[in-house]
């Protein structure tokens, strides 16, 4: 289990090999990133800035990370989630799950998606090119998402 | 950036005038116009919601942020809250929008 929160870029492959290296256990590896968009419905933007709330942040992204653990049998995750400028086309976030069989590797990859979205402390302010900035409002099916996890099957006590 | 943080000398627990640190992020932070801040808070504010009320009434740039309170949202010591939630012996409260990483 590992949280990162970062300015730098990730290397994808990097951080596979890095999780599953020497390991015979895993027959499973998911991996989900987040990047940026061009445009935010039809406007174009030419920046991302993305801020959070240090410390709470790594609380919240430990806290998630537990709870997938607590419900799938992984044997590996990790999620990295990058902030300050970014550009359209940049890395935002990767979550990286790992398992014996794919359905867990898969589950908890969105699991770890949807509850970061819905409740890691991150906050997008997008620039557009007219020099105008505005943050970027959450999404009610982000919500949603999240809140199908606690109606499913897999609902703990 | 940030305000000298107090050092508390000593952890006296309940007490009827706490001091405690409040940060703002995003847009809430950029209407407050602060980061953060040390405050001492009357007895009478009990919960997070009247927290947000009390704030309110600090000056223009408050009233500002806080003139929706139902759009913002709270954590106590880094854990998630609603506004009910009690804020008794809180070292540390954030007022933020709703999130919107990954």
């Amino acid at each position: 289990m590992a949280v990162r929160v970062e300015h730098k870029d990730f290397d994808i492959g990097a951080e596979i090999a890095a999780l599953t290296g020497g390991r015979t256990d895993i027959g499973a590896v998911v991996t989900f990133t987040g990047t940026v968009r061009g445009s935010a419905g039809d406007a174009p933007i030419t920046s991302m800035t993305l801020e959070h709330y240090p410390g709470m942040t790594e609380a919240e992204l430990a806290r998630v990370e537990a709870e997938a653990n607590a419900r799938w049998p992984l044997s590996a995750t990790l999620i990295v989630h990058r902030i300050g400028e970014l550009h359209p086309g940049d890395n935002i976030v990767l979550v990286i799950t790992a398992s014996a069989h794919r359905h867990a590797a898969f589950e908890a990859a969105e699991f770890l998606m949807d509850y970061l979205k819905s409740r890691a402390p991150f906050w997008k302010k997008e620039a557009r090119p007219d020099g105008s900035a505005r943050w970027v409002d959450a999404r009610e099916t982000d919500t949603e998402a999240m809140q199908r996890w606690k109606s499913s099957a897999f609902e703990k006590g | 950036m940030r305000p000298a943080q107090d050092t508390p000398l000593h952890d006296t627990g309940a007490s009827p005038a706490a001091t405690l640190t409040l940060r703002y992020f995003a847009w809430v932070r950029e209407k407050v116009g602060l980061a953060e801040e040390r405050v001492t808070l009357p007895a009478d504010v009990a919960t997070v919601a009247d927290l947000m009320s009390w704030l309110g009434q600090r000056g223009d740039t408050y009233a500002a942020a806080f003139a929706r309170p139902e759009v913002i949202r709270t954590a106590i010591d880094h854990n998630h809250v609603r506004p009910d939630a009690a804020i008794g012996g809180a070292r540390e409260i954030a007022f933020f929008p709703p999130v919107t990483g990954g």
